[in-house]
C-alpha cells in the first residue's frame, strides 16, 4: 500500500457555518474545538468522518462539525451508527451522547453495540444531569441529588458509566475530562486508533444545572491528588509527590489504593490496558469514591478483538466471491430454485 | 383388486395432528406434489403460538389446509372434504369444520382412553354414532408404520415419528400425486442420517401400497390440471415471496440491502430466508430489539443501501418514532408489518388486517408516509418491489402491510423475467446544487419533490440532517412559523402526489349497482364470493387497492359509480373509515376479527343480501 496523501487539513476545515448555540461557559465548547483541532491528525477527509448523535445538549454536536452527520432521537445513535458503520466500512463513524440519552433511554444499543465491538468511536459527554430539559438528575446523579424532578433527593443509585462498558465487555474504554485538551486529544487518539468499539467517557461541566460537579479534578489545589493519570506500563502512582499508588490487595480481589510510603515497590500495579479479562480495567473503573477521590483517567482496557463490522463484511465477501454470474443471471437462478415446474 | 377412479374438479384436504406430528411437512409436501402436477393451489397453515403445547390436546392441534383445482382458485378453501386426524385432539378441533359426507382418516392408534380423555370425549367417537354423517376412514397409522419398518435400523421412536410419511403416501395414493420430489426432498432433509431417508421413504411407500391393497378405500381421485398461463411455475408463501422481492430490489437498483430485524411471528421467516441470499450483497443484522433494527436500517440508508426493517404490529409500534425521524430525514426505508392478531401479544400466529391506522397515522406530528398491501401470496413479491421502488423513488419510508394470512400461505407462482422488472436505479448526489458551490441537502426534485441523496463519502456535499425542523432548502435547523407550515404541507404533498396506478374494477358482466372494496389478503375469499355469485347470475363489482397512501386517483370516480359499496375488512372498519372521511361515500363495512381469513362463502351470504337490498 502506498502512504497516504497528507490532507493538510486544520481545525478550521471541521467547523461549520451554524452558530454554536450552548450556555455560555459549557464545558461542551471545550470538548468542541478540542475535537475540532485533533481531526486533523486522522488524515480522514471530512466527506469520510461521520458524527451521529441521539439527544440532549451534547448530541447538538453534529451540527458543529463540517463533516457528515446526523441529530438523530433520543439513545438510538448507537442503532443507526451500528446500520451505517456496518454497511459503510469505508467511513469513520463517531457517536457522540449523553449520560441520559446513552445511559437511560438507550442503555440497550450502548451495551449492544459495545456487546458487538461495532466500529463506532462513541463519546459519552457525562455532565451527571439532563441539561436540555433543564435539570432533572441523571442516571449518573449521585444519590440524594436534589433536583425539579427530584425535591426530596433523588432514591435511585447511578451506574457507573465505565464499569457498564466493560460489563458489555467493551473492547476499549476511556475516560477523559473536557477542561484538559491535552488529556482529551490523547484519549481520542487511542480511540480512534482502535479498531472495534471505543467507549470514551467525558466528564463535562453543566454550568447551568450541575456547575462544579467535577471541580475536585479541576482545581490546582486538589486535582493531583484525586486523579489517576493512568499510562500504559507504567506503575500507577499518583498524587501531588507521587504518595499514593495502586496494588491488589494481599488476600483480596481488585485494587485498591495504598501509600506508596508504605508498600514495597514491586507491589505497585503496573497499568495494562491490554489485558483481556476486563476484570481488571473494571476494577480500576471502581476505584474512585463518591467525592470523586481516586478518579482514574486515560485508557483504561484497549484489547483486539474482531469487530462486528468486519465479520459481517467477511461473510458478505466471501459469499460474493463465489459468484461468477451477473446479478440479474444470479436472481433469476434464485427465483426459480426449489421445485419448479413448466406449463407449456 | 381394481380401484375404481373418481375424477374430481377441485378437493380441499386439511392434515391435523399434534404440533409434533410434521403436520406443516407433511401438507407441504403434498402441495409440492400437487404443484408438481399442475393443478392450481392455495394453502393455509394454521397452528399454535406454543412450540410444544402439551401432547394430545387441543391447544396443541397443528394443521394445514391445502386447496387444488383443475381451474384458477382464489382461497385455500372454505371447508375440508378430507381431514386427516391424527389423534382425537386433531378430529375434535377440526371437525367443525366439516361438510357432512366429508371422508376423515383416523390414525386409531393415538384413540386410547388416555388420549380420549385428554380433550373430553367420554367414549371414542369411533365407536359411537357420532361420525355418521361422515366417511370414516380408520387406518391404524402408528403401528403400521412401525411394523412396515421393522427391518430398518431406526430405533422404534424414530418409526413413530415416520407416521406422517405413511399418511403422506396414503394420501398421495388416493389422489394420484406424482411423488418424485417428495422423496427427492427426503434424501436431501436427512441427507446426514441415511437410515431415516431410507425410513421415511419406506413409511411413505407403505401407506401408498397400503391404499392401493385396503379395502376402506374403494375410489381414488384424480384433478386434472389447471389451464394456466404458459410459464415456469413454483409454489412460494409470502414470506418467501418478499424475500425475494426485496432481493430483486437490490438487484434491479444495485444498492445493497441491509435489513435490520428483531424476531418476531410472523416475520422472522423473511429476516431467515434474507441472511442466506449474502452473495447478493445482502446484509441482516438481529438487532437488540425492534427500535435498533429500525434505526439501523435508517442508518445503512442514510450511508446508500436500501434499508429494510421487517416485523409485526408489536413492533411497528417500537419503531414509529423512527419511521418518523425518517419522514424528517426524507430518506428511503421500507416497514415491513406482518400484521397479526392484537391488541397487545393478541394471537401471534393468527391473521388481522387491524395495523392500517398505525401504518396510515401512528406517529406523533404530522408524518405521512406511504402505505402499500400484496393481495396474495406471489403478490408480496412484487409488493416488496413496489415498495422499494416508492422509497428509492421519493426518499420516503413505505410501510407493507402483509399479513399472516398471505405471509405463510402459498400457491403457485409464475416466475418472472427478471429484465421486465422495474429498474429501481438512483442517482445519488455527486455536485453542489446551490449557488457558489454550496449544497443544499432540501433542495427538491420539482417532479418527485425527493430532496438529493448525498451519502457520506462524497466530497464537498459535507452536510448535516436531523430530527428538528429543517429550513427549506439549506436544510438548517430553524423554527420559522411560515417555514414549518411550508414544510408539513411539502411533507404530505410528497406523498399525496406519488403517482400509482389506477385501482382496476372487475365487472365482467357491466351492469353491476354494488362495489366490493377490499385491501391486501382479502382478495382471495372476496374474489371467490364475486365468482360465486356472477355464476348464479349476480352482478357484482370488484375492486382491489394496493396503495393505501396514497390512493389511487381514479378511486374517488370508482366508488361514485355505484350504488353501494361494501368493505369487508379483518379489522373493525379501518379502511371504511379513510373511504368515508376522504370520499364522503356511505361505505358499508362487513368486519370480522377471528384470526381467520373469510370464507368464500359467509361473503358471498353477505353480498347476496346486500344485492337483494339495492
Amino acid at each position: 500500500m502506498s502512504e497516504p496523501v497528507a490532507l493538510k487539513l486544520t481545525a478550521k476545515d471541521f467547523k461549520s457555518d451554524q452558530e454554536v448555540r450552548w450556555c455560555p461557559g459549557c464545558g461542551d465548547y471545550a470538548i468542541l474545538a478540542a475535537v475540532q483541532q485533533f481531526m486533523p491528525e486522522l488524515n480522514i477527509p471530512r466527506e469520510r468522518t461521520v458524527f451521529v448523535s441521539g439527544i440532549g445538549c451534547s448530541s447538538r454536536f453534529p451540527y458543529y462539525m463540517n463533516t457528515y452527520g446526523m441529530h438523530s432521537i433520543h439513545g438510538r445513535a448507537p442503532a443507526i451508527a451500528t446500520g451505517l458503520s456496518v454497511s459503510r466500512p469505508d467511513l469513520s463513524v463517531w457517536v457522540v451522547t449523553g449520560d441520559g440519552d446513552a445511559l437511560s433511554i438507550g442503555g440497550n444499543h450502548l451495551i449492544h453495540a459495545l456487546r458487538r465491538n461495532v466500529n463506532l468511536k462513541i463519546l459519552l459527554f457525562n455532565n451527571r444531569i439532563y441539561g436540555l430539559t433543564k435539570g432533572q438528575y441523571s442516571p449518573t446523579s449521585e444519590v440524594g441529588k436534589i433536583t425539579k424532578s427530584t425535591p426530596a433527593g433523588s432514591a435511585d443509585a447511578p451506574f457507573n458509566p465505565l464499569s457498564l462498558a466493560l460489563g458489555a465487555e467493551a473492547s476499549f474504554v476511556g475516560r477523559t475530562i473536557d477542561s484538559d485538551r491535552k488529556h482529551l486529544q490523547s484519549v481520542l487518539r487511542a480511540a480512534a486508533e482502535h479498531q472495534g468499539s471505543a467507549f470514551v467517557e467525558i466528564y463535562q461541566n453543566c454550568n447551568i444545572f450541575n456547575d462544579g460537579a467535577f471541580d475536585q479534578l479541576k482545581e490546582p489545589a486538589t486535582r493531583d491528588d484525586f486523579l489517576i493519570r493512568l499510562e500504559h506500563g507504567q506503575p500507577i502512582t499518583f498524587g501531588k509527590d507521587g504518595q499514593f499508588c495502586v496494588v491488589h490487595p494481599p488476600g483480596g480481589f481488585g485494587l485498591e489504593v495504598r501509600e506508596t510510603a508504605s508498600v514495597r515497590p514491586e507491589e505497585i500495579v503496573v497499568h495494562n490496558a491490554t489485558v483481556t479479562d476486563p476484570a481488571y480495567a473494571f476494577a480500576l473503573s471502581r476505584l474512585p469514591g463518591l467525592d470523586l477521590r481516586n478518579t482514574p483517567i486515560g485508557v483504561f482496557r484497549s484489547v483486539d478483538r474482531p469487530s462486528y463490522d468486519s465479520v459481517v463484511q467477511d461473510q458478505v465477501a466471501a459469499a460474493k466471491a463465489a459468484v461468477t454470474e451477473t446479478p440479474e443471471q444470479q436472481l433469476a437462478g434464485l427465483l426459480a430454485s426449489g421445485d419448479t415446474w413448466t406449463i407449456r | 383388486m381394481t380401484k375404481q377412479i373418481r375424477q374430481l374438479d377441485r378437493v380441499v384436504i386439511r392434515f391435523a395432528g399434534d404440533s409434533g406430528d410434521g403436520m406443516q411437512l407433511t401438507g407441504d409436501r403434498f402441495t409440492s406434489e400437487t404443484a408438481q402436477l399442475g393443478n392450481d393451489i392455495s394453502t393455509l397453515p394454521n397452528f399454535p403460538a406454543e412450540i410444544r403445547a402439551p401432547a394430545g390436546t387441543l391447544p396443541g392441534v397443528s394443521s394445514f389446509q391445502v386447496h387444488f383445482a383443475d381451474y384458477d382458485i382464489l382461497t385455500p378453501g372454505d371447508a375440508p372434504n378430507v381431514l386427516v386426524a391424527m389423534n382425537p385432539a386433531a378430529l375434535k378441533a377440526n371437525l367443525a369444520d366439516l361438510p357432512r359426507g366429508a371422508d376423515i382418516i383416523v390414525n386409531t392408534d393415538e384413540f386410547t382412553k388416555r388420549n380420549l380423555a385428554k380433550v373430553g370425549y367420554q367414549s371414542s367417537p369411533l365407536d359411537d354414532d357420532s361420525l355418521a354423517g361422515y366417511v370414516v376412514h380408520p387406518v391404524a397409522l402408528t403401528s403400521m408404520t412401525v411394523g412396515a419398518l421393522a427391518e430398518q435400523a431406526v430405533s422404534k421412536k424414530d418409526a413413530e415419528r415416520a407416521k406422517n410419511m405413511f399418511a403422506l403416501g396414503l394420501l398421495s395414493w388416493m389422489y394420484s400425486r406424482p411423488y418424485e420430489s417428495t422423496l427427492r426432498f427426503l434424501e436431501r432433509k436427512f441427507a446426514k442420517r441415511p437410515e431415516l431417508v431410507a425410513a421415511n421413504i419406506a413409511a411413505f411407500k407403505a401407506g401408498w401400497n397400503f391404499g392401493e391393497t385396503t379395502d376402506s378405500f374403494s375410489v381414488r381421485y384424480e384433478v386434472k390440471p389447471a389451464k394456466m398461463l404458459p410459464g415456469t411455475y413454483r409454489n412460494i408463501t409470502g414470506n418467501a415471496a418478499l424475500s425475494l422481492g426485496l432481493v430483486a430490489a437490490g438487484v434491479r437498483s444495485g444498492l445493497p440491502v441491509f435489513l435490520g430485524a428483531y424476531p418476531i411471528t410472523p416475520a422472522s421467516d423473511i429476516l431467515h430466508e434474507l441472511s442466506k441470499h449474502k452473495r447478493f450483497g445482502v446484509v441482516t443484522m438481529q438487532a437488540e430489539d425492534e427500535i435498533a433494527a429500525v434505526g439501523a436500517a435508517l442508518g445503512a440508508s442514510y450511508g446508500g443501501s436500501l434499508g429494510v426493517t421487517t416485523t409485526s404490529g408489536p413492533g411497528v409500534a417500537l419503531k414509529s418514532e423512527t419511521i418518523s425521524l425518517a419522514v424528517a430525514l426524507e430518506l428511503p426505508l421500507v416497514i415491513v408489518d406482518v400484521q397479526r392478531a392484537g391488541p397487545s401479544t393478541g394471537m401471534p400466529t393468527k391473521t388481522e388486517q387491524a395495523d392500517l391506522n398505525m401504518a396510515l397515522y401512528g406517529r406523533h406530528g404530522e408524518a405521512p408516509v406511504a402505505v402499500i398491501a400484496p393481495k396474495s401470496p406471489s403478490d408480496c413479491f412484487h409488493a416488496a418491489i413496489e415498495a422499494a421502488r416508492i422509497a428509492l423513488t421519493y426518499r420516503t419510508p413505505v410501510i407493507l402491510l402483509s399479513d399472516n394470512y398471505v405471509a405463510n400461505g402459498s400457491e403457485p407462482w409464475l416466475l418472472p423475467d427478471v429484465e421486465s422488472l422495474p429498474d429501481l436505479r438512483v442517482e445519488f448526489a455527486t455536485e453542489p446544487n446551490g449557488e457558489d458551490g454550496t449544497f443544499l441537502p432540501y433542495l427538491r426534485d420539482p417532479q418527485t419533490l425527493a430532496r438529493p441523496w448525498a451519502i457520506p463519502g462524497t466530497p464537498g456535499l459535507e452536510h448535516r440532517i436531523g430530527g428538528l425542523e429543517k429550513a427549506d432548502k439549506t436544510g438548517d435547523i430553524s423554527y420559522d412559523p411560515a417555514n414549518h407550515d411550508f414544510m408539513v404541507r411539502t411533507r404530505a404533498a410528497r406523498i399525496e402526489t406519488i403517482p400509482v396506478p389506477d385501482v382496476e374494477v372487475e365487472d365482467p358482466d357491466g351492469d353491476a349497482r354494488v362495489l366490493v372494496l377490499g385491501w391486501g389478503s382479502t382478495y382471495g375469499p372476496i374474489g371467490a364470493a364475486c365468482r360465486g355469485l356472477r355464476q348464479r347470475g349476480l352482478s357484482v363489482a370488484q375492486a382491489h387497492l394496493r396503495h393505501l397512501a396514497p390512493m389511487p386517483a381514479n378511486l374517488d370516480e370508482v366508488l361514485r359509480s355505484y350504488d353501494r359499496v361494501v368493505i369487508p375488512e379483518m379489522n373493525l372498519g379501518q379502511l371504511a373509515h379513510v373511504i368515508r372521511a376522504r370520499y364522503l361515500v356511505d361505505a358499508i363495512g362487513y368486519n370480522q376479527v377471528r384470526g381467520l381469513p373469510f370464507t368464500a362463502a359467509e361473503l358471498e351470504t353477505m353480498l347476496e343480501e346486500v344485492l337483494k337490498n339495492v
